[in-house]
């Protein structure tokens, strides 16, 4: 007897130790969301569970998206998680920077992982990081406007019925805009709404053959359209709006119209926030009939470098961060509204998310995103706002600053065009695509 | 009549003077009463400049999520020990290009300017890489030499200009007592450029506490200051401004006590040599 109790509190010291050995601090790099903030507090529920402890680094996005970069290509090793895009994720899988997530437990059901998500997060077919949440765009309108102005919102309007409705709500006497766009200068700001919007009037950024596009019709008519109804229609100044400026004016009631993230809707229709919380309806993206919508699809993910120590706990972290008990997690503590949207298909099929008022736009915007095939006509690269390859985002950059002067009325459209098609060919010159 | 309008020209003086001193500090001001709104007042439309229900909650929910003391620490410790370390070197420096100088003094101080004029994400991954290779990474050691580093060109240039203030023959002087150039630059020198230093010093603080591009991208963890601090809770896509101003003004705030006590020796330092 004393034999055996001897023998258990061997093995019990011995599986607590090793247990001990194995607990690891893994440091992760992250976004500065409401979401990511609200995991950061959940993070005992992980140690609880693992053993593991977690350093945080959170960063302005941008700020982040300078850090990590750096730090992966020098394999630095500051991170054992990073949190990154849909832009990115293909690129750095391609280059076998990342960890692939071929191996992820059957409890963690990897197949559950939204279609258009796990893609966008693949490099030939191989997952490289797994969505936090994701996020496509949407029409969100006030409707109290919409019926004031005799109109009714359909669920997929065009782009005419969008500039029609947003001239008819403006009241500039009043301080309310028809509709708030993006116009701020930057590749994930404006650069991604007008490529976006450009996509559903038949544009691309590239050919086959690599070569710009921006001197084609198709690229004139978006951003002549673009101009000419924010003339029209949108808040003054509106070339330096980004998401929070559009999210600010919308809150407090002074646009009718605002297409942009889907994640927007929880704040919108937020009370403690929102003067509007309580009127506010939802739709597709527009289109012009061309077979496109112009809603894009993005993801925040979690990826593990390829130089990190500590892979194990890390994967660890992946499992529960972006598991569907972390949403159950979420939803008990805070309310279904509250959970990270856009990454699961169960979430879309749980009959208390089936209650939150903008699920089902948002799932039906994010399914009618395919990063794969995102133009009219064909185009050489994966991405819908953003074309997936490294030079992008500098050029993108360019491109949409010489936007933002038209919008501002310091260049005319054609001219903007013209820059934008000879930044983009020297850029892709330089690069040894042409 | 003349001294009535030497007494208006002063008070106009004087307004003026109060008003560039608003506009400046208005900025300021904004942050701190910001972070005492709710996030719904902070964008409000018209803005609420003073009406509003005055609400702790930013600076509680900041303290929760942050470990604000350990980005304190990490900030003076950088801010300290490159001042501290950047005056080691800068004194004997600016020393030598005062008082011996050689026929490329003038080149080398300009030179050594010029290394400011580098925009500094073009050296990011080389020096990323020497971290790597040093251990540097994350670590306050590191971010102690490079932002000496940066600021070693402003205190030389800084303290060359005081110096060349000072008598040489005062120096001589010393010599011909019998002083070392350890005791000369210790016992003679340094005393007499004292406003000169502590100003250097404080402004030196002050750039290395704000720095803002190495200490964000050269840190993870251990040595994260508090611009890294600012920097988690900026964000393009949610409105955190509330919070936003409570994280500034708690980052602001000793850089603010210390310039406010040490104005005096500050102005004296900045303009010493100014008026002859």
């Amino acid at each position: 007897m004393k034999l055996a109790n001897a023998l258990r509190a061997a093995t019990a010291l011995s599986v607590m130790t090793t247990g001990a050995a194995f607990a690891d601090t893994i440091t992760i790099a992250t976004v500065n969301n409401g979401d990511m903030i609200r995991m950061q507090g959940y993070t005992d529920d992980f140690t609880a569970k693992t053993g593991h402890d977690v350093e945080w680094v959170t960063l302005e996005e941008n700020v982040l998206r300078q850090r990590v970069t750096t730090d992966i290509t020098t394999k630095g090793g500051a991170f054992d998680i990073m949190t990154i895009g849909m832009y990115e994720t293909p690129i750095w899988g391609a280059n076998g920077w990342l960890v692939p997530l071929d191996n992820l437990s059957a409890e963690y059901d990897a197949g559950d992982i939204l279609p258009a998500m796990a893609g966008g997060l693949s490099h030939e077919g191989t997952l490289y990081a797994a969505p936090f949440y994701g996020e496509s765009s949407m029409i969100m309108y006030r409707t109290d406007l919409m019926e004031k102005a005799g109109m009714e919102m359909p669920d997929a309007p065009t782009w005419d019925f969008v500039r029609e409705a947003a001239a008819a709500m403006t009241d500039r006497d009043n301080e309310i805009n028809g509709i708030c766009l993006r116009g701020k200068a930057g590749w994930g700001e404006g650069g991604a709404f007008i490529t976006a919007m450009s996509n559903s009037f038949g544009a691309r950024w590239f050919d086959m053959e690599w070569n710009a596009q921006f001197d084609t019709d198709a690229w004139a008519n978006t951003l002549n359209f673009y101009k000419g109804m924010m003339d029209e229609s949108g808040p003054a100044g509106y070339a330096t709006n980004g998401f929070n400026e559009n999210l600010s004016l919308f809150q407090q009631g002074k646009c009718g119209m605002w297409i942009d993230a889907t994640v927007a809707a929880s704040f919108v229709t937020n009370p403690n926030d929102s003067t509007v919380a309580d009127s506010v309806g939802f739709a597709l993206a527009p289109d012009t009939g061309l077979g496109k919508r112009s809603n894009w699809l993005w993801a925040w993910a979690l990826a593990i470098p390829a130089g990190t120590q500590k892979q194990d706990a890390a994967t660890q972290f992946i499992e529960w961060a972006t598991s569907k008990d972390y949403i159950e997690l979420v939803a008990a503590k805070e309310g279904w509204a509250n959970v990270p949207p856009g990454a699961r298909t169960s979430l879309y099929e749980n009959e208390n998310y089936k209650s939150v008022p903008f699920a089902q736009m948002t799932l039906d915007s994010i399914l009618s995103a395919d990063p794969n095939n995102s133009t009219v006509e064909p185009s050489p690269y994966v991405g819908i706002q953003f074309a997936a390859i490294p030079e992008f985002a500098g050029i993108a950059t360019e491109v949409s600053q010489e936007f933002s002067a038209a919008y501002a009325g310091q260049q005319s459209v054609e001219d903007a065009l013209a820059k934008a098609q000879a930044i983009t060919n020297d850029a892709m010159e330089a690069a040894g695509y042409r | 009549m003349a001294r009535a309008a030497t007494t208006q020209r002063k008070a106009l003086n004087t307004a003026l003077a109060w008003l560039i001193g608003f506009l400046i500090f208005f900025p300021i001001l904004w942050t701190i009463l910001t972070s005492f709104k709710t996030e719904a007042q902070a964008i409000a439309s018209p803005p609420i400049f003073l009406n509003f229900d005055w609400t702790l909650e930013n600076y509680s929910v900041v303290q929760e999520r942050s470990d604000y003391m350990r980005f304190l620490w990490n900030s003076i410790i950088l801010a300290g020990g490159s001042t501290i370390l950047g005056t080691m070197i800068a004194i004997p420096a600016a020393w030598s290009m005062a008082f011996v100088p050689s026929k490329r003094t003038k080149d080398i101080l300009l030179w050594m300017l010029s290394t400011k004029m580098l925009p500094a994400v073009g050296v990011l991954y080389p020096i990323y890489l020497l971290f790597i290779q040093l251990g540097l990474l994350d670590s306050r050691a590191g971010l102690v030499i490079v932002l000496m580093l940066i600021n070693l060109p402003i205190i030389v240039w800084m303290l060359y200009t005081y110096f060349r203030e000072i008598p040489g023959e005062i120096l001589e002087a010393a010599r011909m007592d019998g002083a070392t150039l350890k005791e000369e630059i210790l016992y003679v020198l340094t005393p007499m450029a004292i406003p000169g230093i502590a100003s250097t010093l404080l402004l030196n603080f002050i750039l290395a506490w704000n720095e803002a591009f190495w200490t964000l991208n050269l840190t993870a963890v251990d040595a994260a200051p508090l611009t890294a601090f600012i920097a988690s809770y900026s964000s393009p896509e949610g409105l955190f401004f509330a919070k936003l101003s409570a994280a500034s003004t708690m980052a602001i705030a000793p850089i603010l006590i210390l310039g406010w006590f040490s104005q005096k020796q500050l102005v004296r330092g900045l303009t010493f040599g100014a008026v002859k």
